[in-house]
């Protein structure tokens, strides 16, 4: 079953507290993000539910904004989301080569999971990082100025800290 | 060395700290302010000129004055953080590098036009950021510069951090109010405006990240010392975010009275173009302003030097101008290709329509797709006119200006590059393996007097 522990709780109320009485609503995207990353990195109809219970509102008004915002992912990804921007000013910088070599060394096609569930592939737009181009998001962090050797070193990195 | 008002201290070691920056003289604006009639601080921020920067370039002073002030309502004060147009990364420079600027701003700012609670709405993609904010409004707080009763003089502020999720579209003020209410990112139809109906229908305003910063020099020197700086209507520093094929990308606080070939060419700034390579085209504003070919980015069609400011950029209206918009600033060496340029950035509206509005949501998908036809060889002259109208009946036809985003940036590839398209058309398997290079685009204009 889908349940933030104790301490989750205490921050939901924390986040809940930032609004005016009533407008819990407003709630809903950091608890979302809160709900994505403790439950496996996407989420599904029951921790949507689950959202909507915590701030009285109806489960629709969850979906609602779940399917609007490209980073809530709303089928299951791999351990790690590779994100690559493909924007013109990436563009400019060689992000196609950068995805198809992301593509030719893990075996998977844009929107896809590696077997071992550790990779997942998506192309992205825009995220405000032109001047350190081609880039990447991965979780919290970005990661700027890819060759394909420091792409190597990322996955190897991933392997290593499994 | 040009003035620098913003990022002068930004590279102070532990300057993100509260004591270091307050060492070097931060929140000095704040103690001055909160000794002033709100009203005045309004009066200042007027006489500064200070032009929205988040790219719509509209009087600051001017937006604050139109926020309603009924009995008994409150007033929101929101920082627009989500910088997501294309080319800028300025606002993220900003915040990452020296917060306390930004706190500093906003607690100005909010005093000014009467918020008690103030949020900073933060692209979701900057994750790494919010934890970089909240620990400066944290070091505020604990230094009496937040919270109740700030300095003693009754005054209550907290400012919260709320993350976005992956949407363009809430940079548009009336959508990021809706997002902000845990809402689906759809602009709102104005009137009302925000300064009537805002955030939870209150009174409201929202300001760029830049503009709010900018807020604490115009306390520190005056509003009219702050519009000394600059020329014209384009007072003040600005932040340009530069990026593409040149020496050293990166952000950079300019006084606007340089020109577009100083900015590119120069050490202090771009450094040139990258591996020897000759300049094609520029997006000088972010991705929605008009491209530009060489000859007219570094000169006007009068053949006068081009400025780095909101006027000169402008100069020539579309037809032969663009726009200082956000200060994302792109560069095109003469090896990239204009119609997969213009497609990348055709997709990225596409992506980001909202959809509610038809001419936005259909005509967007549509440029893409009449876009990746050319640009793959299997397009018709006729599609080059057929883009050229999607464009002409999306632009001024939606709520929101996402549409006239969207439109822009294909009308002025079409206008300025016309040439490149037919050669696509014209050479469907050749346009797969080569470029069309530099052709005329650098070439000096013959000058119409």
């Amino acid at each position: 079953m889908v349940k933030f522990s104790e301490d989750k709780i205490k921050e939901v109320e924390a986040i809940i507290a930032r609004y005016p009485q009533g407008k819990q609503k407003s709630a809903l995207i950091p608890l979302l993000h809160l709900a994505q990353e403790e439950f496996g990195g996407w989420l599904s109809a029951e921790t949507m539910d689950y959202v909507a219970s915590l701030l009285s509102i109806e489960s629709i008004e969850v979906y609602e904004v779940a399917t609007f915002y490209s980073m809530f992912n709303l089928n299951p990804v791999g351990k790690h989301v590779l994100e690559v921007c493909q924007t013109g000013p990436c563009m400019l910088k060689g992000s196609d080569d950068i995805i198809g070599y992301i593509k030719s060394k893990l075996g998977i096609g844009v929107g896809e999971t590696t077997a071992d569930g550790m990779f997942t592939l998506k192309t992205v737009e825009c995220l405000g990082a032109c001047g350190y181009a081609p880039m990447m998001q991965m979780g919290m962090h970005y990661k700027e100025h890819l060759t394909p050797a420091k792409v190597d070193e990322i996955i190897a990195n991933c392997y290593n800290h499994k | 060395m040009a003035r620098k008002l913003l990022l002068e201290k930004a590279h102070v070691e532990g300057i993100r700290h509260f004591d270091v920056y307050r060492r070097e003289g931060g929140y000095a604006a704040v103690e001055k302010a909160l000794k002033m009639d709100p009203a005045a601080i309004v009066e200042e921020v007027k006489k500064s000129g200070l032009r929205g920067r988040g790219g719509a370039g509209f009087a600051t002073g001017l937006k604050w004055s139109f926020l309603a002030k009924p009995e008994g309502v409150p007033r929101y004060l929101v920082c627009n953080a989500d910088e997501s147009e294309p080319g800028t990364f300025k606002d993220r420079y900003l915040m990452e590098f020296i917060p306390h600027l930004l706190i500093e701003g906003l607690i100005v700012s909010s005093f000014a036009l009467g918020s008690n609670r103030t949020y900073i709405y933060i692209r979701g993609e900057y994750a790494w950021i919010v934890g970089i904010l909240e620990q400066a409004i944290a070091e505020a707080k604990q230094n009496g510069f937040l919270g109740k009763n700030i300095l003693g003089t009754g005054f209550d502020l907290e400012i919260y951090v709320q993350r976005g999720a992956g949407a363009y579209i809430c940079g548009e003020e009336t959508a990021l109010i809706e997002s902000l209410e845990g809402k689906r990112g759809n602009p709102r139809i104005k009137p009302p405006f925000p300064a009537i109906k805002g955030l939870w229908d209150c009174p409201t305003v929202v300001n760029n990240v830049e503009t709010l910063a900018a807020v604490v020099p115009i306390m520190n020197l005056g509003g009219e010392e702050y519009a000394k700086i600059g020329v014209g209507r384009s007072t003040g520093t600005k932040l340009i975010s530069a990026c593409g094929n040149i020496n050293k990308p990166g952000v950079y606080e300019i006084d606007m009275t340089i020109s577009v070939e100083e900015f590119i060419y120069s050490d202090e700034y771009c450094g040139g173009i990258a591996n020897g390579k000759k300049l094609k085209a520029c997006i000088p504003g972010g991705s929605s302003v008009p491209i530009l070919p060489a000859n007219l980015l570094l000169k006007t069609a009068k053949g006068e030097t081009r400025y780095m400011n909101y006027e000169s950029l402008s100069d020539g209206g579309f037809a032969t101008g663009s726009m200082m918009g956000s200060g994302g600033f792109i560069v095109l060496d003469e090896d990239q290709c204009i119609v997969r340029h213009t497609l990348t950035l055709a997709r990225f509206y596409r992506h980001e329509s909202c959809g509610q509005c038809s001419p936005c949501r259909e005509g967007t998908g549509w440029m893409e797709k009449i876009l990746h036809k050319i640009e793959s060889g299997k397009g018709a002259m006729s599609d080059i006119d057929l883009l050229w109208d999607i464009q002409r009946k999306i632009e001024g036809n939606t709520i929101c200006p996402l549409g006239d985003a969207a439109a822009w940036p294909v009308a002025a590839a079409i206008r300025h590059f016309r040439d490149e398209f037919e050669w696509h058309v014209n050479n469907p398997s050749l346009c797969l393996t080569q470029n069309y290079g530099l052709a005329h685009y650098a070439d000096e204009l013959s000058v119409v007097a």
